[in-house]
């Protein structure tokens, strides 16, 4: 006879099996845990989809802004408020070519300049025309956005009171206007002015706001004629190395506000603007999880009754794993440990769920960069298999505290 | 299969393992007070085989219960091996149940899930008994009681016989000192009373102390001794052999 332990701990209820033992019990009701799993399927799925959602819309923002390059310096004309509106300083004065000639010239921090003026104007070629966004710059624009040409040349390295006649046009813009036909060298009209397109862009999609694909470039000068503008649309500074950041903002702002006598532009640069909106997304994400969540608390119900149904239905066995020696601590474990069973199993099912929905939505548009936080996966997994041990606990402490004599009477 | 063994005393009389002294359970039922057992004194010797008759509702299965550390009296000592239950922490009652004490019931109690095997494995598996030593004792004990063809069976695919011998071999699985079984043949025809009868008799003549609680003059016969509870009191204490002293009590059933 093998030496048996007379004295055997009551903790000694091994976990395989009493991962056996619940799993055994799930299976005997099988339609009733499915459905309970789904709800906590439902819940988890809802938060790694909400989240993506909320982390796609924040990368998008941020690979928008990232395209202006780390080293850049946005100068704006007008003072703007934290509130994004022009202050009460009354109206601005122009920021003017000169200004922008002034900060290449005068900041040593800052490596290159692009004036920047914008409008909409109608483009024709031949008997084809069309309403188009018309940005006028220099040569420096093409760097400092890091712009790529599909043939022909950008703006031509010239100072940029010169005001030529030269045109680039958006990859999509080429395409309507000449077809297949080759647009350089071909003279076009904008408004009342003429133009030769020297160059075309390749594909490059939006940016800030500003599509590449459908665009005219013009030189600086000619364009704030053409447009009617006395003030720039704002100057884009790139400083030489991203260390210089602040002091080409402080070196800037302190240039032209000697120049117009007041503090009367706006400076951004990358960095801020993008923890700004990072900021917002990011709380907008936890919102959203944090509202997919409280349905984890609803599966948590349905836990908690599937579990109480099953304690009244098994109030024989019960009782009987009582008389056979079973102790309050194993009984509670074991109807736990179904409970955690059954959310944990939703929680993964949810996990692949939501996972799947997010892989197809990024299928589909392929331009949000949906995917989501490490944070909220482990968030809502962990919280989906807390809901069961919580919700499952009283159910449990029911069980444990069922009087074994009554019990076992049930017939 | 060998039981927990009768060891002699220092004078080779049999050791006590149970001593009843006083006992008293009353239960409450709307009120009113229900006196279940009254004033139960006994003592029950190591490998004795005791039956316990009575009319319905004269507290035989109360007393059973109190006895397997199910219930407690409401008065009175009820000593175990020399221990005094009533100062067992939950804890310790537990490890009564699991290691002392086997059960056997009317209505088998097998959980309908799991299979013969299973079932019989059950008791092992919460005292934390290895996998390999808990399968070679199951496989054992199903043999003994002659059902090893049965043993991935589930219960519902067996007859009450063969689930009454599935239950014995879970009771006894612990290697408990004492077995204690209420009406156990109270829902069998006679040829698996039988089959029943002839494993208890056996168990019993190996050193298992065994309390059976039943109706059946058939049953009760094979037992040292009866003890007839009417009331709640124990009435009569006859010896096996003078069953007809006590069929007269029980006809008023
Ligand atoms: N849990 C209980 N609550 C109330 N009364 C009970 C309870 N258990 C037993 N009784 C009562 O105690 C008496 C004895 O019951 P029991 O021991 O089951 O009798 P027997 O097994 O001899 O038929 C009966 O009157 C029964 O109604
Ligand atoms: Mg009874």
């Amino acid at each position: 006879m093998p030496a048996s332990p007379q004295k055997n701990e009551l903790g000694s209820l091994r976990w395989r099996d009493l991962l056996q033992f619940a799993g055994g019990s799930l299976r005997g009701h099988g339609l009733r845990t499915a459905l309970s799993l789904l709800g906590v399927m439902i819940g988890v799925s809802a938060v790694v989809i909400l989240t993506a959602l909320g982390e796609g819309a924040r990368r998008y923002v941020i690979e928008q802004f990232a395209g202006l390059g780390t080293n850049l310096v946005i100068v704006l004309p007008g003072k703007t408020e934290t509130t994004g509106t022009i202050g009460i300083g009354g109206v601005p004065n122009d920021l003017t070519l000169d200004d922008a000639l002034a900060i290449e010239r005068q900041v040593r921090s800052v490596r290159k300049v692009a004036p920047v003026t914008a409008g909409t104007e109608e483009v024709s070629s031949g008997d084809r025309r069309r309403q188009m966004p018309i940005l006028g710059t220099t040569r420096a624009y093409i760097e400092v956005r890091d712009l790529r040409m599909e043939r022909g040349e950008f703006l031509p390295d010239e100072e940029m009171f010169r005001g030529g006649a030269e045109l680039v046009l958006g990859n999509k813009a080429a395409r309507e206007l000449f077809g297949a036909d080759d647009p350089i060298g071909t003279i076009i009209r904008v408004g009342d002015w003429r133009f030769r397109v020297i160059g075309v862009l390749a594909q490059q999609g939006t940016n800030l706001g500003i599509n590449f694909d459908d665009v005219a470039i013009v030189p600086v000068r000619t364009g704030m004629r053409m447009l009617n503008r006395s003030s720039l649309f704002r100057v884009l500074a790139q400083v030489r190395a991203h260390s210089d950041l602040e002091i080409a903002k402080r070196s800037i702002l302190d240039l032209i506000t000697e120049r117009h006598e007041e503090e009367d532009i706006t400076i951004l640069t990358q960095d801020a603007v993008v923890s700004t909106f990072s900021q917002i997304l990011d709380t907008l994400t936890l919102v959203v999880g944090a509202i997919a969540a409280i349905s984890l608390s609803v599966a948590g119900i349905g836990i908690m009754n599937v579990m109480l149904v099953s304690v009244s239905e098994r109030t024989r066995e019960i009782g009987l794993l009582k008389a056979i020696g079973a102790s309050g601590p194993q009984i509670l474990a074991a109807f736990l440990v179904e409970a955690t069973f059954i959310s944990a199993a939703g929680g993964l099912l949810g996990l692949a769920v939501g996972w799947s929905a997010v892989a197809l939505l990024v299928q589909v548009y392929p331009a949000l960069p949906a995917s989501p936080p490490v944070w909220a996966v482990a968030a809502a997994f962990g919280l989906s298999v807390a809901v069961g041990t919580i919700f499952g606990f009283l159910p449990a402490r029911r069980a444990t505290r069922l009087d074994p004599v009554t019990a076992l009477s049930r017939r | 299969m060998s039981q927990a063994a009768t060891s002699a005393s220092p004078d080779d009389a049999p050791r006590r393992v149970i001593r009843l002294d006083g006992i008293h359970r009353t239960f409450e039922v709307g009120g009113e007070q229900v006196h279940a057992l009254v004033d139960v004194d006994e003592e029950i010797l190591a490998g004795e085989h005791v039956a316990i008759m009575g009319p319905s509702g004269s507290g035989k299965s109360t007393l059973l219960n109190i006895l397997g550390c199910l219930d407690r009296p409401t008065a009175g000592t009820y000593e175990l091996e020399g221990r005094s239950v009533d100062e067992l922490s939950t804890r310790e009652l537990t490890l009564v149940r699991r290691n002392q004490i086997g059960f056997v019931f009317q209505f088998f109690h097998l959980i309908p899930r799991l299979t013969a095997t299973d079932n019989v494995e059950l008791p092992m598996v919460f005292a934390g008994i290895p996998r390999a030593e808990r399968k070679q004792r199951a496989t054992e004990a199903i043999q003994a009681v002659g059902l090893t063809n049965r043993a991935d069976h589930q219960p519902e695919q067996l007859s009450g016989g063969e689930r009454q011998r599935i239950a014995l071999a879970r009771a006894t699985i612990m290697r408990p000192a004492i077995l204690l079984a209420d009406e156990p043949t109270g829902n069998l025809d006679s040829k698996s009373s039988k089959d029943i009868l002839d494993l208890l008799d056996g168990m019993s003549e190996r050193g298992l102390t065994l309390l059976v609680v039943t109706h059946d003059p058939k049953v009760a016969r094979r037992a040292d001794r009866i003890i007839v509870l009417v009331d709640g009191r124990i009435a009569k204490r006859v010896s096996g052999d003078r069953i007809s002293d006590v069929l007269e009590i029980l006809a008023e059933d």
